[in-house]
């Protein structure tokens, strides 16, 4: 049994509902920009604002990058068809939105989470984005109660894909593991840059919960989870609530629920039973979608090693453990093939992860400092010839000028590495300078060290090792 | 065959100087001036437009220019096609008003090909129906005795071209919208293959059924028209990738050896004036070399039933747009659902709104299977029925509309009777089929009968083939 912070005996059942922004250059089914932060209502055309006669065309670049996620997802590529769902909104111009519903073009995959669980995928399909609609004078920003309302039409017609998990994840770390490996892959296939932020990626969470070993509960559709933290959030928040209203004897009403980042909690947006009929039908302008073998092999060829991999590959690489944070955050920088380059220069791949995860968070995934001044820097590191401390100020140097010798740039600063006895000098001195900070840290008090090494390392003037200073402390302490 | 210029006549005679475009033009300015308040078949005439383009293509004839294969010949187009910066109302109040940002694909075709557009022509609301009765702006009056129906819902076009207030006219075919008028207003009418003809710009009904086709005097101008306006057009996915067929050259080549359906289990309730001029083409065709089999048609019963489930179901899809936010006619309230609900109150004649409830219903949760579900499969039965057919046959001949047309109000009290009109046409839309009606004597009150010749997908050319045989014979 996993922890899912939820009362004994009680287990959590997610599933996961992704929709992303693909990044064409034209919409779906119109040659309109598909461009965030245009003016408002200036990329449009006949198609986007549905005038009467216009045709949707298939953008098929679209395609492609909807079967890269299908195919990174381990989705099987499927004949499919798009629907009409019928509904009434202003900014859905048309009042249908062009989905593909039974017959999607990617199905049955499955994504790992980095600790190794795996989440199934049912499907992956297209459909278009609405446009946005804002509203004016009214309470809350919605539409009733507002003085008027003003449509953009901009993002009408954007492609998206929609990526429906099965209901696997149980805990909200899981789902944000999930989200975040989801947006990494999506990212690494050059299918979407999958912000969350600007609206690119948008989660739903169909949440329930269930005492071991029951059959599921009913769920409830989280909306409106505007980030990754607020996902484990929201998640939280309604398994609890759902708990608290079925030990008090109720009953789960399925419906959709609205997460308010303000107050931290989910509240009622409609109920099942006032759900549309969206009158699904077969889309009669367009024909069917059947990407042959030969592209959908294309297309698999032409994917690049998906994150999961790349991590595996850079924890083998640099020995560092596949689930650490500098493995993650270094691979989703795209930085990993940089301290390969590193490698190839003779450097020492460990240090180099430290220092690319450090100061590397500006550089992107083709960083300026060339790779074979970094390992010369790491040489000289694992060679015992600059400390820690002064291999990052050497390094700060190197990529404020975008490259440069260490060694020359160590010479100039006066950097060389002290001898162990040498440093045992400058611990005397500071244990003398700091006898009550000694006190305590021989009394146990850990917090004290810093000081001492504080003023150990300005009596060295910066040239002990950090590292050498702490276990020399801790052996003369006795332990 | 009429007295007016056909279209192939009058272009030859602008491009070779014979004749200006200018004067073609008068001439029919002339006679919409003398008729056009009595039969109304237009919603807007474009007379300013018309002589400056004649003028136009006159100066450009003078330069030595060839201005295309329809030089200076007057059309008109059903209220239902974009036409840039031109009103296109699909005879409905809701679009009262709205000017299209661009043209529909067939009208650049027919600019490209030199050809004058003279106005828009009168439909039932949004092509649902067979009388032109039910447009917003009042119905059109068949110009052979105005007492009487055009037929629908491309009445307008087929009157325009019947009065001789334009050469040719394009229509569009959703159940039997241009032949049944075609029929009733004694002319040519072709309903192409489904895809063959670009649905960009035309205003959807039923997108799977609507195609677009031409009106014409003659056999050979229909096929003229129908070569200009085909081919494959990147904009309508549903367009055949193929280039369009040629269909002038085979009018010539006779019926000899060619195989005539005969619809052994055609549906009961032509009049038999109509069965009369069937059987008169029969024999016509059997002169001319051609062999008459026995085909059956088992589904054919079925397809009306079908066609009133496809039809409405995909029309209150294409409809819903018209909700007054973005165009057209808006009536104003204090709350969405209220303004949606009085503007389409207002701006939908009765059978517009019939059919969007019918269709509504039919793909609702809980009647989609009984309903619409089931029409698609029959659907597939009728294309079944059709592919058998044509193993032993090259094409079918049926009537064309089971009467000749019929006085103002005779219909419009019971609905059904008046979809009973499409009962011959409606199959064909169903299959995907091209079909066209070609005049072929007169019945009951001296009106005109027109007979339908059906053939498989891309059977334009023998279709066409029969069509010149039967117009000869007529």
């Amino acid at each position: 049994m996993i922890d899912n912070g939820l009362p004994e005996g009680w287990e959590l059942v997610v599933g996961l509902e992704v929709h992303v922004e693909l990044a064409t250059k034209t919409k779906l089914f119109s040659g309109s920009p598909n461009r965030f932060g245009d003016e408002p209502n200036t990329n449009i055309d006949p198609v986007t604002l549905g005038l009467p006669g216009a045709l949707p065309v298939l953008n098929q670049h679209a395609v492609e990058l909807a079967m890269r996620i299908g195919l990174a997802l381990n989705c099987t590529v499927k004949p499919s068809t798009f629907h009409r769902k019928n509904y009434f909104y202003p900014d859905l111009s048309k009042a249908y939105q062009i989905t593909q519903y039974d017959e999607p073009l990617n199905v049955d995959g499955f994504l790992m989470l980095p600790g190794g669980v795996r989440i199934g995928v049912e499907r992956a399909h297209m459909e278009e984005d609405t446009g946005k609609s804002t509203h004016f004078g009214g309470a809350g920003g919605r539409i009733h109660g507002s003085e008027y309302s003003l449509i953009d039409f901009n993002r009408a017609g954007v492609p998206l894909v929609e990526i429906v998990s099965h209901p696997d994840v149980r805990t909200a770390e899981q789902a944000r593991q999930y989200v975040n490996e989801l947006r990494a892959i999506l990212v690494a296939v050059g299918a979407s840059d999958a912000k969350m932020e600007e609206g690119s990626m948008r989660c739903d969470a169909n949440v329930s919960v269930r005492k071991y070993g029951a059959e599921l509960g009913t769920r409830c559709e989280i909306k409106n989870v505007n980030s990754v933290r607020s996902l484990g959030k929201a998640i939280e928040y309604e398994a609890r609530r759902q708990i608290d209203v079925l030990e008090t004897g109720g009953t789960i009403r399925q419906e959709t629920r609205h997460w308010d980042e303000t107050d931290g909690r989910t509240h009622t947006l409609r109920a099942k039973v006032d759900a549309n009929d969206y009158r699904y039908f077969l889309e009669p302008d367009l024909v069917m979608l059947a990407p042959d073998a030969e592209w959908v092999e294309r297309v698999r060829a032409a994917l690049p090693v998906l994150p999961a991999a790349r991590r595996t590959n850079l924890a083998a690489l640099t020995g560092a453990e596949e689930d650490s944070e500098a493995i993650a955050v270094v691979v989703e920088r795209g930085q990993d093939t940089y301290i390969e380059e590193v490698k190839n220069s003779g450097g020492d791949p460990g240090r180099a992860l430290v220092w690319v995860q450090q100061s590397f968070a500006e550089e992107g995934n083709a960083p300026r400092l060339p790779a074979k001044d970094l390992a010369a820097l790491t040489v000289l590191e694992r060679d015992g010839k600059l400390t820690a401390t002064q291999a990052k100020t050497v390094l700060g140097d190197m990529l404020e000028a975008g490259g440069g010798d260490p060694t020359a740039i160590a010479a100039t600063k006066g950097f060389e590495a002290l001898d162990t006895s040498v440093i045992e000098g400058f611990v005397d001195e500071g244990i003398a300078a700091q006898p009550d900070a000694w006190a305590k840290y021989c009394a146990g008090e850990e917090k004290a060290m810093g000081a001492l090494v504080g003023t150990i390392m300005k009596l060295s003037k910066g040239k002990a090792d950090g590292k050498v200073v702490t276990a020399i402390l801790q052996h003369r302490r006795g332990n | 065959m009429s007295n007016f210029t056909s279209a192939i006549s009058i272009a030859q005679n602008v491009a070779s100087g014979a004749q200006s475009a200018a004067s073609v033009v008068e001439e029919h300015l002339q006679r919409i001036s003398q008729r056009e308040e009595e039969v109304h078949a237009f919603n807007l005439v474009t007379s300013a437009e018309a002589r400056e383009r004649a003028a136009d293509l006159d100066a450009r004839i003078a330069r030595g220019e060839n201005v295309g294969p329809l030089a200076g010949v007057p059309i008109a187009l059903k209220d239902n096609m974009c036409t840039r910066g031109v009103p296109t109302t699909c005879s409905s109040k809701i679009l009262e008003g709205w000017k299209p940002p661009y043209n529909a694909t067939v009208v650049d075709k027919l600019f490209a090909a030199g050809a004058v557009f003279v106005g828009k022509t009168n439909l039932d609301e949004f092509a649902m129906g067979s009388s032109t009765e039910n447009s917003a702006f009042g119905p059109t009056r068949n110009p052979l005795d105005t007492s009487r129906v055009p037929g629908g819902s491309s009445g307008g076009s087929a009157a325009a071209v019947a009065a001789g207030f334009a050469a040719v006219s394009l229509g569009s075919d959703t159940g039997g919208s241009i032949r049944q008028p075609a029929a009733l207003c004694g002319v040519v009418g072709v309903k192409p293959t489904y895809g063959l003809v670009s649905r960009y710009g035309l205003v959807a009904f039923a997108s799977s059924l609507d195609q677009i086709g031409p009106f014409s005097h003659s056999v050979a101008d229909a096929a003229l028209l129908t070569e200009i306006i085909a081919g494959h057009d990147p904009m309508d996915s549903t367009s055949i990738p193929k280039p369009a067929p040629s269909l002038v050259s085979v009018l010539g080549r006779g019926v000899e050896g060619m195989r005539i359906g005969r619809v052994a289990d055609l549906p009961e309730g032509a009049d038999a004036d109509v069965l009369a001029r069937l059987d008169a083409a029969f024999i016509a065709l059997e002169k001319a070399g051609a062999t008459i089999v026995d085909v059956k048609l088992p589904s054919l019963s079925y397809a009306l039933t079908a066609y009133y489930l496809i039809a409405p179901a995909e029309a209150s899809s294409n409809l819903a747009r018209y909700d007054g936010v973005r165009y057209g006619n808006r009536v104003a309230a204090n709350d969405m659902n209220t303004m949606y609900a009085d503007t389409r109150a207002a701006g939908f004649g009765d059978e517009v709104k019939r059919r969007i409830m019918l269709g509504t219903y039919a793909l609702s949760a809980g009647y989609y299977d009984a309903y619409y579900g089931k029409a698609l499969k029959v659907r597939r039965l009728i294309s079944d029925d059709f592919a058998a057919a044509y193993v032993n046959a090259d094409v079918i001949l049926t009537p064309t509309s089971p009467t000749v047309a019929f006085p103002f109000g005779a219909k419009t009290d019971d609905p059904l009777t008046m979809y009973l009109c499409d009962i011959f046409t409606i199959p064909t839309n169903l299959a995907g089929h091209p079909a066209m009606s070609v005049p072929f004597g007169t019945g009951q009150a001296n009106m005109p009968v027109g007979v339908q010749i059906l053939a498989p997908t891309l059977g334009e050319e023998a279709m066409f083939k029969v069509a010149a045989v039967l117009e000869s014979a007529a």
